[in-house]
């Protein structure tokens, strides 16, 4: 159990070393001298000089990576340029907003189509079979932005159910804050269900066709518990890992939930950092999110054998 | 099987439907898509404009057969530009092995742990957004995905008796990869291909929706719904019809996509 923690672990590590070099690289990439750019079109060029070294820019491209990425270890990602404020600040107070709503609607997305997924395979090609994957399909080809807009438009405007524009925290205000919240949690809840409903129909119907399946079934156990007790414990896996990539592809995409619904999250702070040219939250967001989305996945496969216990022996 | 392959034709006509609209739009449209008419402004669906008229009286209908061109332009040179760049890059680190494979791989994995179109927006930030940023941005973004799964059946091919074989008989390797490795290799590229074309439509509009894709006045599905957002209340037509554009193409995709993957995927006959 221990040789599977350390190797886990050990395996992320790569990664994490060259996303950082690929998060890194891509600022530099970006046209355009950073220090002119702080300092407007008046500045003279004594001036962007010595801004040049005041931000380390003047000196080799392996030194300025070691330096920002000993910055990062010790949580200076930097200041905004548009507003002065501490980069992880931003980044983080951003990221809660985002990760309530992303991790709510994952959780209940999860707890409808798993189930909805089994019963599919279980029923293989029925009416039901036939109607959940069908739903399932048209779910996955709407756009999660125009889904929203819908919502809104027939929630919030033609009902008038729900708030329309705007953002309350549920730390300021319980009630008031989770109406906000009912929107894109729906939305999101929608569009995943799509995806989860196939990927747990998909690996159930591989288990079902598993010898023990047939035995388990001559040996007279109800179909409830061959399905639940038998089935459904080894099918689980790739749905568990599906969960976490799609907890992380949220979190890249949320963007245009955010600005559908005008919720300032982390997804529209890093839109907004890219209209603005703000480098250095472009380069925190890309950072923080590429990294959470290791940590989800690095997360889930260290619980993976809660569900199965063979990856460990592997 | 009866029920996919008829998903498969339904996908198919959705898709051709795309394509033959996409190419309508290079000659003909129903008015000037780009023409301003104050007198027309969010005029509701009628006989004259059957998909009613924007803020700035512009024809919906001739708005949308633009974009549907601007969608697949963009997702077919996009799946182009990932297909050959994974398709080379996979050909080379599965055939090379050794520590080439294991330092393209190593970037590789680390780009696909980028979520969703994170890299996307991040490449989007250094080649501008505009029409031909999109495509690199969101190309270079695809090309991980493409590069894993030809080196997967590469690995798996190159073990096989006819690949001995044809260095048996003294063919060179590069004869050897492109004669038989990458002809095998097809199956596995058209599914991802076709999926990607679904990505490529529904990333671009989602950018375009966030104002980071096409500029506007040029006209896709993406800046229109985004445009259209502020008068969804009084001319629900704005934010509809192109999301429901967007979305059959979407399905249309995801069908074609389901069924080719159940002829061509080898691993999913037993299933089915």
């Amino acid at each position: 159990m221990l040789r599977f923690i350390l190797n886990r672990l050990f395996m992320a590590l790569p990664t994490v070393v060259i996303v950082s070099i690929t998060v890194f690289a891509l600022i530099r990439f970006i046209p355009g001298d950073p220090a002119a750019l702080m300092l407007g079109d008046m500045a003279e060029p004594a001036q962007i000089a010595e801004m040049r070294s005041e931000l380390g820019l003047d000196k080799s491209l392996p030194e300025q990576f070691l330096i920002w990425g000993g910055n990062v270890l010790t949580g200076d990602f930097g200041k905004s340029i548009v507003s002065g404020e501490p980069v992880l600040k931003l980044v983080v107070s951003h990221f809660a907003v985002s990760a309530q709503i992303v991790l709510v609607a994952v959780f209940l997305a999860s707890l409808i189509a798993v189930p909805a997924g089994v019963i599919a395979a279980w029923r293989q090609n029925s009416l039901t079979d036939l109607a959940l994957v069908g739903t399932a399909t048209v779910l996955l080809s709407i756009p999660t932005f125009w889904l929203g807009l819908l919502l809104l438009l027939f929630f919030g405007l033609k009902l008038g159910w729900l708030p329309v524009l705007g953002y309350v925290s549920i730390g300021d205000n319980l009630v008031g804050g989770l109406l906000y919240l009912v929107l894109p949690v729906m939305t999101l809840v929608i569009h995943e269900m799509g995806v989860l409903i196939r990927m747990a129909r998909a690996s159930t119907l591989e288990v079902l066709r598993l010898d023990y399946i047939t035995h388990a079934r001559a040996k007279g156990l109800s179909e409830s518990a061959v399905l639940w007790k038998h089935a459904f414990k080894n099918a689980f896996g790739p749905t568990w890992t599906m969960i976490g990539l799609i907890l992380g592809n949220l979190l890249g995409g949320i963007a245009v939930i955010e600005t559908v619904f005008t919720i300032p999250g982390l997804g529209r702070l890093m839109v907004d950092a890219i209209f603005q040219r703000d480098y250095p939250v472009i380069q925190g967001c890309l950072l923080f999110v590429a990294l959470s989305y290791v940590l989800v996945n690095l997360i889930v496969d260290l619980l993976y054998p809660l569900f199965d216990p063979r990856v460990v022996a592997e | 099987m009866k029920n996919y392959t008829f998903n498969g034709l339904i996908g198919g006509v959705l898709i051709a439907l795309l394509l033959a609209v996409a190419l309508l739009g290079l000659f003909w449209t129903p008015y000037d898509p780009m023409k301003l008419s104050f007198t027309a402004r969010l005029a509701a669906p009628s006989a004259e404009h059957w998909l009613g008229t924007d803020e700035f009286g512009r024809d919906v209908l001739s708005r949308l057969i633009v974009g549907a061109r601007a969608s697949v332009w963009i997702g077919f040179l996009t799946v182009s530009l990932a297909a050959i760049a994974g398709t080379l890059i996979g050909l080379v680190s599965g055939y090379a092995r050794g520590w080439v494979d294991a330092v393209i791989m190593a970037v590789n994995n680390a780009l696909l742990a980028f979520p969703g179109i994170l890299l996307a927006l991040g490449l989007l930030a250094v080649f501008g957004a505009n029409q031909y940023g999109i495509i690199f941005a969101l190309g270079i973004a695809y090309t991980p995905s493409m590069a894993r799964v030809v080196r997967g059946a590469v690995l798996s091919l190159r073990e096989r008796e006819f690949i001995e074989a044809s260095k048996i008989m003294g063919n060179s390797e590069l004869f050897t990869m492109m004669r038989h490795i990458l002809p095998n290799c097809l199956a596995p590229i058209t599914v991802l291909a076709t999926s990607m074309f679904g990505w490529a439509i529904l990333s671009e509009s989602a950018l375009s929706f966030l104002g980071l894709g096409v500029p506007p006045p040029a006209p896709t599905w993406g800046n229109m719904l985004a445009a259209g957002r502020p008068f969804i209340e009084q001319a629900v037509w704005l934010g509809l019809f192109p999301g429901l554009c967007i979305a059959l193409t979407l399905l249309g995709i995801n069908l074609l996509g389901d069924a080719l993957r159940d002829k061509l995927d080898p691993r999913m006959r037993g299933l089915k």
